[in-house]
Formats: structure tokens, C-alpha cells, sequence
């Protein structure tokens, strides 16, 4: 049986800055899913989420080359490639639904991804356990 | 600061009608809209969404004209006599060198400098609830600053009251555009666009190409009269009285700033110039090593834009909060504005998602 719930709560994680302006979240904990989640699974899943972003943006051979080609042709490549930033992110979004199918909606959760929201916060939704309610 | 009388608001009368309420012919009616239709940054949109430039665009139509027609010039009264008298490479290289600038200009002025979306009601919210701790009902205005580490430097974040969120280290809010730009450098006139972490490369190659350009388009020149006259300056002395040295001073500034990892933002007010007294405060970006920096500012992987300009608004959003409380009582006073978003509960209830549903566990 499928019913409706109601959002009872959000919890934002924010930016961690102190590596600088590369794309990091906060891996702390926070007290309002402490009944909610186990910390690890949760740590786990903004670690690989860091990796994966990490990744995005790394200085490598690819990067550099599809920098290269990309200024060579005046930047028209761009119209017409996928940039690698662009296929991690896509990859990103596939592992946030697994992560909410598999473990966060059983739990009530929903996670944001970070690019709806600009990258700045992950937006962790706590829905009302409604179904017990009755 | 200026005394808000505070306004106490519903949460619930933000969001608007259920859709089980909602006319069904209405709904027919109302085509789906794209997020840049209700942007509410001072852009300008065209192409659907594709392209996008600040409202206040400036003197680009005059920086365009004057390139063209300078070209156009070149190429009608010089490059006749030099390929008959020197090679027909000469409009080829002139040719190239003009198409690069001018893909350049417009991918400057066309492209997102880096714009960053203005927080959400729930985000807002929720900073508004961290930095206001004391929980009295009278607003006080809390700090608007916080310090973070940074490559074990101390790095002073500001809060946006438009955008209301902390900005993001070398994020800096255009008052012209009325956005927050990642790596802000500049907003240019001449491009009729910011300049920030997106457009950036295309700006260098705008102003390499553009020098390029005037130097060689002033060397033919200086090339053509001396064969006519079989007199004149030399070629060196000519291009450091042309008008050709603008364009190549702004490239030799912008080639520093790349070459150390700098914005002109931060330049100009002396982020990391060590004014700070004994303190050391060098520059926490910096790769310590010309070529890095140059890499990772020019050549680095593309960020993509996080505007999602072309995306749809959901049906039952289509003036966003932000938006609506611009309508609201006071709005001169972004405090009050903030606080009317967060009445204060610890859990700020907000209305059911309509289209999520979840499986009961019975």
C-alpha cells in the first residue's frame, strides 16, 4: 500500500572548504539522523560521494588534453562533446539513486543531489513515518 | 541598521494550492516553463536558455563593431596590396586570428560566468537557524561573517543577503547582475558579462587573440605604408606607439594573475599581499608553481553551469519563494526578509510533496 508523507524535517550538509574550493562535503555526522541512519553507512556514502567529485575535478592527462583540443577549436568541441565534468556528474546522479532506492528511502530519507541545489549543500529530507501512525 | 518590524508569516501560505485543487482545464493551459523564465538574477536570455548575458551588457555591440570593422579595413585596402607584394599567408593568418577572436568575445559574453543559484526557503532557513542561537523574539542581527581554514590559512566567508547563503571562498556577488559568482574576477563592459570561473578561459583567449590581432593587423599596416613610401619607424618602435599596446597590457596583467593564481578581485584589494602585519598570508590557492596554475586556470576540466537554465520549473512552483517574498511587506529590509522565512520552530513544516510516495511496512 502506497500513501503520501510528509516532510518533517531537513538537514543541510554543508561545503567542506578546508582543502580549498574544490567540490568536498562535510563527512560530520549529523544529530538529527543519529535514529534515523548508522553514521557509518551515511559517512560512507558522502565519502564516495567526495571521491566522485574529486575525480570531476582532477588535473589529469584527460582534463588537460580536452582543455588543449577544446582551445585549439576555439572552443567549439564543447558543442558538441560531453566534458568529463559532465560524465562524472551523470554518474554521480546515478549513485545517489541507488544509495536513496537501496538504503536512504527504506529509512524515510531522501538525498538531494548537490547539483540541484549548486552544488553548495547535500539536502537530507526526513519524511514523517506515517504509516505507523494509525 | 535599519529597525524591521517583524511580521510573523505561515510557512504553508509560501507554498502554493495542492493540485488535487487545481482547475483540470486551468492545468492544460499552462505550458511548462523553464527555470530561466523566472531566474531572478538581472540576465538576459536568449536561444531558450542556451545563451545567456548580463542585462547590462555595456559597450559589447561597440567592442564587436570595432573589431569588425577594423578587420573588415584590413582586409579590403591592405591585404590586396601585401598578398600582391608579400604572400597570400597574410589574410589567411589574419583570418584565422579574427574568427578566434570573435568566438571568443562571444563565448565570454555568451557563457555562465559561474553563477551560483540563491539558496533555497529550507536552506535559508536553516542558516538563519545555526547563526541565531540566542532564540529571543526580537531579531537581532547576527554575524555576518565566518572564518574556515583553508590550506591552513584563516578564510573569512561573508553572508549574502541577496543570494542568502554564506558565500564560497572567492565568490563575490555582482551588484550589476545580481548574482554571486564563483572565482569572481571582474564584470567586463567590454564583453557585456562577468568574469568568473566558467568564462574565464575564454576571456584570456579573447585578450591573447585580440593582441595578437591589433599587433598584426598594425604590422601589416605599418608594413604596407613603409613599401609605398620606403620610409617610416621600425616595426618594434611602431607597436609601442600602436594602439595595439592596450590589448597587450591587459594581456600581460591577466597573464600574472594566471601565472599566480589570482583574480583581479582579489588583486585589487590586496587579498594576499601579506597587509596583515607579521602574519603570514600568502595566497591559500596557489599551486606554488607557474605552470600548475596556469593548467589548472586555463586548461582544467569544464565546470558546468549550476543554473540549469534550460530545466523545467515544477508545475505548482512557478514563481519562486524568493520571488514571492518580494511581494511581501518590507522588503527593503533583507532581515526581515530572511526571518519571515523561519518562524521560531526547530522543524519548519513545509508542505507534502505531492508526486512522492512512499511504500508502507506492513
Amino acid at each position: 500500500m502506497r500513501q503520501q508523507a510528509a516532510v518533517a524535517a531537513k538537514v543541510f550538509i554543508q561545503r567542506d572548504y578546508s582543502n580549498g574550493t574544490m567540490c568536498q562535503f562535510q563527512t560530520k555526522f549529523p544529530s538529527e539522523l543519529e535514529t534515523k541512519i548508522d553514521k557509518q553507512q551515511f559517512e560512507e556514502t558522502i565519502r564516495t560521494l567526495n571521491n566522485l567529485y574529486t575525480e570531476a575535478e582532477k588535473l589529469g592527462s584527460q582534463s588537460f588534453v580536452e582543455g588543449c583540443l577544446a582551445c585549439l577549436t576555439a572552443y567549439a568541441v564543447f558543442l558538441c562533446m560531453e566534458t568529463h565534468y559532465e560524465k562524472v556528474l551523470k554518474r554521480i546522479s546515478k549513485y545517489i539513486q541507488e544509495q536513496n532506492d537501496k538504503i536512504y528511502a527504506p529509512r524515510g530519507l531522501l538525498l538531494t543531489d548537490p547539483i540541484e541545489r549548486g552544488l553548495r549543500v547535500i539536502e537530507v529530507t526526513i519524511y514523517e513515518d506515517r504509516s505507523f501512525s494509525r | 541598521m535599519k529597525n524591521c518590524e517583524y511580521q510573523q508569516i505561515d510557512p504553508r501560505a509560501l507554498s502554493a494550492s495542492p493540485l488535487s485543487a487545481q482547475n483540470p482545464a486551468e492545468k492544460k493551459v499552462q505550458r511548462p516553463r523553464r527555470k530561466w523564465e523566472a531566474f531572478p538574477g538581472k540576465n538576459r536570455f536568449f536561444c531558450d536558455g542556451r545563451l545567456i548575458l548580463a542585462r547590462q551588457n555595456g559597450v559589447l555591440p561597440l567592442t564587436l563593431g570595432l573589431i569588425v570593422v577594423t578587420s573588415g579595413l584590413f582586409f579590403a585596402f591592405d591585404c590586396p596590396f601585401l598578398v600582391e607584394h608579400l604572400t597570400v599567408c597574410i589574410p589567411m593568418i589574419g583570418g584565422v586570428l579574427f574568427l578566434f577572436v570573435v568566438a571568443s568575445l562571444l563565448r565570454t559574453s555568451f557563457t555562465d560566468p559561474g553563477i551560483l543559484p540563491r539558496a533555497t526557503a529550507d536552506e535559508a532557513a536553516d542558516i538563519e537557524r545555526q547563526i541565531d542561537t540566542s532564540g529571543s523574539s526580537t531579531y537581532r542581527p547576527p554575524p555576518r561573517t565566518k572564518e574556515i581554514l583553508i590550506n591552513q590559512q584563516v578564510v573569512k566567508l561573508k553572508y549574502c543577503f541577496t543570494c542568502k547563503m554564506f558565500r564560497p571562498p572567492r565568490t563575490s556577488h555582482c551588484s550589476l547582475c545580481d548574482n554571486c559568482v564563483e572565482r569572481f574576477d571582474h564584470h567586463c563592459p567590454w564583453v557585456g558579462n562577468c568574469v568568473g570561473k566558467r568564462n574565464y578561459r575564454y576571456f584570456y583567449s579573447f585578450i591573447i587573440s585580440l593582441s595578437f590581432l591589433t599587433s598584426f593587423i598594425f604590422g601589416c599596416v605599418i608594413t604596407h605604408i613603409t613599401l609605398r613610401s620606403q620610409a617610416g619607424k621600425g616595426i618594434v618602435q611602431a607597436i609601442q606607439e600602436s594602439p595595439a599596446r592596450y590589448p597587450l597590457y591587459s594581456l600581460c596583467f591577466h597573464t600574472y594573475l594566471v601565472a599566480s593564481n589570482l583574480t583581479t578581485n582579489e588583486d585589487i584589494k590586496g587579498s594576499w599581499s601579506g597587509k596583515r602585519g607579521a602574519e603570514e598570508s600568502g595566497n591559500p590557492y596557489t599551486y606554488s608553481n607557474i605552470i600548475t596554475n596556469c593548467c589548472v586556470t586555463l586548461c582544467g576540466p569544464m565546470p558546468p553551469s549550476l543554473i540549469d537554465r534550460r530545466g523545467f520549473l515544477p508545475p505548482d512552483e512557478a514563481i519562486p519563494a524568493a520571488a514571492r517574498l518580494r511581494s511581501l511587506p518590507g522588503p527593503e529590509c533583507p532581515h526581515v526578509a530572511v526571518w519571515l522565512l523561519a518562524p521560531p520552530t526547530l522543524c519548519v513544516p513545509l508542505r507534502q510533496p505531492p508526486d512522492l510516495q512512499f511504500q508502507s511496512f506492513d
